[in-house]
């Protein structure tokens, strides 16, 4: 069993509180992938009639684990044991016969048809042949009215707000029978009132006798809600804590590991000459709250600012706003002394916009493509791949066969279609191509997701090596290697704001972990 | 991969379509109680005199050029993600309109070709453009308003044939538009075939033929070689991807659809100026569906098309011979129906083995990660905070 | 409390005879809207003397031509609510026809009806393998079936007419053993036939009332029959049982079905292969009318059928009233040339109306389109004598064209459909 820092506690095997079986017991769970050990010898220990949650990391184990609680697939080793039995869970169908109900992160309804139609699909009332609507609204009524969900079961779902499809998530679930809920970050897209509202339903739940299992990143929340918690990080299980003795910075210790690489010391390349500066940007949202709200942000020559918070905080809208895939609601956006806030895509990237997607698959690469047409997506206007309004063929080629090799793109040839290569060397020929066309500003958003270890420090290596040549360099991520070693500056980004400026060189885990989530004492924009 | 196992690998799905489509025509050839090798004769049978190959042999090319062109029109489309079924229609309105306006003046020779040539793809294009305008601005699914569209030109057509532009006398049998005069014709190729030492043909080999190979040629190199084409083609491969790189979406749809109109403005010149010199009732309709046969077949290729156009063709001129080996021509139709199946079937289950192959072969493929995409081969991943967001209002 | 006296306020500040028109609801405004529209056909009648345009023999072929076009429109419901586009209805009904012709010829009108549904369920397999099992894009595939079902019905008949002894030939298919019966009121279509009589007096309102009801009711196919209750009974299936509200999840969310135990692929094909068969059953109603399948009978009916569908917004009411619509708009130039001229004189009007109502609600620009339009139409009547056969053929696209442009972001297509579905993909 890990050590936990002060205040966590590891109960040995066994240790339930009172004569109660545990609800879900999970004891030595181990679950191997090709090439990776996703969860390893996890222990979870969850009484009837609690709330417990579940914190860790993306790439943590959690997503394997919930799939293992839910039947999607089977452990290598370990067992699970349900009200003390122990099961076997062959499927989806065997877990929620085993009363295990899972409202998923995205939610599965379809807009067209009414709460009612929603809930009962698949299990419906019938009463010869028919649908027996009044038989389904009884219970749906009972069901509503016993955990307080407030459902209307004749309404669209398409009218009701994201607070209200979680809820109808939840009934169906109840409605078939499930006395333990796993919900998978269940308020990753609410607003605070939103999220009380859900905690009073989770309190009607387990006062009706049912256990809820809770997965989050938000360590406020969590403290506030749950009645224990177990920490997973890298796979296994850390420690479980009890909310009422243990603060959130120390779940963020926990979470995050008390060793944060140290910066390289290096000089300062940092020149006076703003190549970047944003002035209130605001972007919409379908949602009440804009998505961007009033951002402030310069970056100089040879600087890399970096963006840390917790994914869905407004990163991806404002990469795209900069990037002119958004309108802007609000604000200015100014690159080199002009102002380009109505500028096309187009128009920024042949200004010396630089992009690294997010999502290579999706923005980044045509993947059936070869690799030499990759290399001018993007830069379809400008040389050497272009030559007037025609494709300079041999040029595009030679010039691929060249980033292949300072870049380090492991490939057959420049015929090779995308697809092929594995994530690392895609991430390395995007990065090579946008470096190829000197750009002023590069927007990299989460530059080495997915990509193998060596890949990861060769793009930094590069990253590094641009910057000192005067590139101005946005970074966006989520792995905080990456943000505090190669930083100069660093904001933190949280619900649309950016809530706190910190020095990479000095800053601690507790102190990011803390204004990320919120969790710091006079972290601005927290609510 | 060399050039030559990447052109192998291309031809599997089409060729093995073909194969399929042959097997069960053959199958249903020996229901009707004949012998499918008597229809391979028929089908390779070029005539017995010189004089009969070479007709042979013009009749398919004849047939190919318009198939082609049609081809080429949906393939343009295609390329980019969107469908033109409406083919059709446009050529059928080109072609009423560039006969109309043939007839109706006198120009020296060449201009007087080209003005109906002009015409032709101006009115293609402006037809196309509805669809384009329409989907564009209020959302209209292109498959919808094209079909719609396609029925209001055989309609317009039609009145225009009995109404304006009439040129027979009343109570004719056939309807037909006034005759191009001689300037507006396009002379054939028959000079071709002394010159090679072949016999001459009794009907004239479309001189429209060398237009369709320089359009042909041009689609190739604007696809391939060109900034527009490259745009074109990211487009179809990935939206996404192509807007993150600068394209302009929504003009892109027009361009595209004004080009494939005004290709589609060209499938009925070829009969038009090289044969009847007229727009009738009895006019060649149905290229606008082979057309989408055709596109992919050749798998959206200029070359592909050309090979699928022959064929096709191949397949038409055994019509009326295999009717004199009692075998029904319908069969065909039938053949060419059962390829367009075949291939789309054939192109579907190739896509999905490449990729499945491709990102197997990459290493890809780990554990389920949060945000849904793999993890990927390698070591641990970094230490992360992270959280998904669903899009507020799911 | 404050909000049921306000509420009650807003409701009387429109006065009692506001109140009747708009209120209580859609069903009352929809009957409003028919009896209005009544109103209005008569005064066309007698302002233009078209007496075409009321009559009971036009209400009948409309009536006639819509079957099989609501027919179709069906089998599109079926497909489209499960997430698969069926552009191969046209084919489907093509495959109709030859089997009604096929099957009637030799056992009569109910062995019609029998083979024609068979055909066309069969069509509707092997778009459902293509779509389904195949993933292969659904507008391509329906366009393959369209030209395949082109050349098998040919095929078939050069097999099985041709030369042969039974009659018939190449085109078409010998005579029907037997007619289908057809049904016609008592007292009031038939026999006195007082319906007919009323009719003929050409009064306002009521004879255009009595020209209606008995083209409805007089010698009424019993195929006819089929196709009206099909339309309640599509309803009560798709909107009432379980299985219905299965299907129509397919065509919602089918991650979501498949998540919750519907067996997605499953359901897919039944309603694809229902489709084939609702599509070869108008094919069958083509065939009863010529009383032989021949080639070419469809006409792109099945098209029409589908733009029904579009302009019912894929409900089985709406589809009905669209077919209707055509229906009568093709009935109306069979019938008399002259009386579709008489149409422009109703645009003119409705035109004016909708003008007035967009003045009222202060979009000054689009009550100036509607009233120049309006006026267009106006001038047109007055100056046509007769619309050609051309231009009128294609009055059920123009609307449909018309309607998707106008009102394509308010028509609710099922969310999932086109989506070409793929197991774990999603």
């Amino acid at each position: 069993m890990a050590e936990g820092p002060a205040g966590a506690h590891v109960p040995a095997a066994g240790d339930a509180g009172g004569d109660a079986p545990y609800a879900v017991e999970l004891r030595g769970i181990t679950k191997r992938f090709p090439g990776v050990v996703a969860n390893r010898d996890i222990e979870l220990r969850v009484r009837r009639g609690e709330v417990h949650a579940i914190v860790g990391e993306n790439g943590a184990g959690k997503s394997t684990l919930m799939k293992t609680l839910y039947g999607m697939h089977r452990p290598d080793e370990g067992t699970i044991l349900l009200d003390g039995r122990e099961t076997t869970l062959r499927s989806p169908a065997d877990a929620i016969a085993a009363g295990i109900g899972m409202v998923h992160q995205h939610f599965m309804l379809a807009d067209n048809f009414t709460v009612l139609e929603n809930v009962v699909l698949g299990s419906e009332p019938t009463r010869g042949g028919r649908l027996d609507r009044t038989e389904a609204r009884r219970r749906i009524g009972e069901i509503s009215q016993r955990y307080a969900l407030g459902l209307d079961p004749d309404v669209l779902v398409e009218e009701l707000g994201v607070g209200d499809r979680q809820r109808v998530e939840i009934a169906k679930v109840l409605y078939r029978g499930a006395t333990t809920l796993i919900l998978d970050e269940p308020t990753a897209v609410l607003v605070p009132q939103e999220v009380d509202e859900l905690f009073g339903n989770l309190a009607e739940l387990t006062r009706e006798g049912l256990t809820v299992i809770f997965i989050s990143h938000k360590l406020d929340e969590v403290r506030k809600v749950a009645d224990s918690i177990t920490v997973i990080r890298r796979g296994t299980t850390v420690g479980s804590a009890d909310p009422r003795t243990t603060t959130a910075r120390q779940l963020a210790e926990m979470m995050v590991g008390s060793e944060l690489p140290s910066p390289q010391t290096r000089t300062s390349t940092v020149r006076e000459t703003p190549v970047l500066e944003l002035r209130g940007v605001t972007v919409a949202s379908l949602g009440g709250r804009p998505a961007v709200d009033g951002v402030d942000l310069t970056v100089h020559e040879g600087e890399v600012v970096g963006i840390a918070g917790v994914e869905g905080n407004g990163q991806a809208e404002l990469v795209d706003a900069i990037m002119g895939l958004r309108p802007l609601a609000g604000g200015v956006v100014v690159l080199g002394g002009e102002e380009i806030t109505g500028w096309s895509t187009r128009a920024r990237r042949e200004s010396g916009m630089g992009f690294i997607p997010e999502d290579r698959h999706r923005q980044g690469m045509l993947l059936d493509a070869p690799l030499w047409e990759n290399r001018i997506l993007g830069h379809q206007t400008r040389p050497p791949a272009v030559k007037g309004p025609f494709i300079d063929r041999r040029a595009a080629r030679a010039d691929t066969e060249r980033i292949m090799g300072e870049y380090d793109v492991r490939a057959p040839g420049p015929d090779t279609p995308a697809v092929a290569l594995s994530g690392g060397n895609q991430q390395k020929l995007i990065v090579g191509r946008e470096m190829s066309a000197s750009p002023r500003l590069l927007v990299a958003a989460h530059p080495t997701r997915g990509v193998d270890v060596g890949a990861q420090a060769a793009i930094w290596e590069l990253l590094n090596a641009a910057r000192a040549d005067g590139l101005g360099i946005l970074l966006i991520s989520a792995d905080l290697d990456e943000l505090i070693s190669l930083s100069d500056t660093l904001h933190v980004m949280l619900r649309g704001r950016l809530v706190a400026t910190l020095d990479p060189a000095a800053v601690t885990p507790e102190q990011l972990g803390g204004h990320m989530t919120g969790a710091s004492v006079g972290a601005a924009g927290a609510a | 991969m060399t050039a030559l196992r990447r052109l192998g690998s291309a031809l599997v799905a089409p060729a093995l379509a073909v194969v399929v489509a042959v097997v069960i025509t053959a199958v249903v050839i020996l229901l009707i109680g004949e012998n499918p090798s008597t229809a391979l004769r028929v089908l390779l049978d070029f005539g017995d005199t010189p004089a009969q190959q070479t007709q042979a042999i013009v009749v398919i090319l004849n047939r190919a050029v318009p198939l082609f062109l049609s081809g080429l029109a949906v393939a343009v489309a295609f390329r980019m993600g969107l469908f033109n079924i409406g083919v059709e229609g446009q050529y059928r309105m080109a072609t009423v309109l560039a006969a109309g306006a043939g007839a109706a003046v006198a120009l020296p020779g060449p201009l007087h070709v080209l003005l109906i040539i002009v015409v032709a793809m101006a009115v293609g294009a402006l037809w196309a453009g509805i669809v384009a305008v329409l989907k564009v601005t209020r959302g209209v699914s292109e498959v919808i308003s094209s079909i719609m569209l396609n029925f209001i030109a055989l309609g317009t057509a039609s009145w225009l044939l009995t109404g304006p532009l009439r040129g027979s006398e009343e109570g004719a049998a056939i309807i037909t538009t006034t005759d191009i005069p001689e300037s507006g014709r396009f002379p054939d190729l028959n000079g071709l075939f002394d010159v090679v030492g072949l016999a001459q043909p009794r009907s004239g080999l479309y001189g429209f033929l060398l237009v369709a190979v320089v359009v042909g040629v041009a689609v190739a190199v604007v696809l391939t070689r060109t900034r527009f084409g490259f745009d074109l083609r990211a487009t179809g491969m990935s939206p996404s991807a192509a807007t993150a790189s600068g394209v302009d979406a929504r003009r892109m749809v027009i361009k595209t659809m004004l080009i494939s109109g005004g290709i589609a403005g060209l499938i009925g010149l070829p009969d038009l100026l090289g044969d009847t010199h007229h727009f009738g009732t009895e006019f060649t309709a149905g290229l606008g569906f082979l057309g989408i046969a055709v596109a992919l077949l050749g798998r959206g290729s200029p070359t592909g098309i050309a090979f699928a156009a022959l064929l096709f063709a191949f397949l038409d001129r055994a019509a009326v011979p295999l009717q004199f080996a009692d075998i029904p021509a319908s069969v065909v139709t039938i053949i060419q129906g059962t390829i367009v199946l075949a291939v789309v079937i054939a192109n579907e289950l190739a896509r999905q083995l490449t990729r499945r192959r491709a990102e197997r072969g990459s290493g890809q493929g780990g554990p389920p990660t949060d945000d849904g995409t793999s993890a990927g081969p390698g070591g641990p991943v970094g230490t992360r905070i992270t959280d998904d967001r669903q899009e507020a209002g799911a | 409390m404050s909000t049921v006296t306000t509420a009650a306020t807003s409701a009387s500040n429109r006065g009692p005879l506001t109140e009747l028109f708009l209120g209580g609801g859609t069903a009352r405004r929809i009957t409003w809207g028919l009896v209005g529209l009544m109103l209005l056909m008569s005064v066309v009648r007698i302002v233009s003397g078209e007496q075409a345009l009321t009559s009971s023999s036009t209400f009948a072929t409309a009536l006639l031509l819509a079957v099989p076009i609501g027919l179709a429109a069906l089998g599109g419901l079926f497909s489209e609510r499960a997430g698969v586009v069926n552009i191969g209805l046209e084919g489907m009904m093509i495959l109709g026809t030859w089997g009604g012709g096929y099957a009637g010829y030799q056992w009569g009108w109910v062995g019609a009806i029998v083979g024609g549904v068979l055909f066309g369920a069969a069509g509707g397999l092997v778009h459902a393998i293509a779509t389904v099992t195949f993933g292969v894009d659904h507008v391509v595939s329906g366009v393959a079936i369209n030209i395949l079902a082109g050349g098998i019905v040919r095929f078939l008949s050069e097999l099985v007419y041709a030369g042969s002894d039974v009659g018939g030939g190449v085109t078409q298919s010998p005579a029907l053993s037997s007619r289908p019966p057809s049904f016609s009121l008592p007292v009031l279509s038939d026999g006195p036939d007082l319906l007919g009589d009323l009719a003929g007096r050409e009064w306002f309102l009521v004879s255009d009332i009595a020209g209606l009801l008995r083209g409805m009711t007089s010698g009424v196919g019993v195929l006819t029959l089929i196709a009206i209750l099909l339309v309640p009974l599509s309803y009560l299936v798709l909107w009432r049982t379980a299985f219905g509200l299965r299907l129509r999840s397919c065509g919602e969310n089918p991650a979501a079905a498949d998540s919750l135990g519907v067996p997605v692929y499953r359901m897919k094909y039944i309603a694809v292969v229902i489709s084939g068969g609702l599509a070869g059953l108008g094919g069958v109603a083509l065939v009863f009318v010529a009383n032989i399948y021949k080639e070419g009978q469809t006409g792109g009916r099945g098209f029409i059928g589908l733009a029904a569908l579009i302009f019912g917004n894929w409900r089985p009411g709406g589809l009905a009233a669209g077919a209707g619509l055509f229906g009568f708009a093709d009935g109306l130039q069979l019938r008399s040339r002259t009386a579709v001229v008489a149409l422009l004189l109703l645009l003119a009007v409705l035109l004016l109306a909708v003008a007035v109502f967009q003045t009222v609600r202060g979009k000054y620009v689009q009550a100036v389109l509607a009233a120049a339009f309006a006026a267009l139409s106006l001038v047109g009547f007055l100056t046509i004598e007769e619309l050609p056969t051309g231009i009128v053929s294609f009055t059920p696209h123009l609307i449909t064209l018309l309607v998707l442009s106008l009102a394509s972001q308010r028509l609710r297509m099922p969310k999932a459909d086109g989506l070409v579905y793929r197991r774990g993909e999603h």
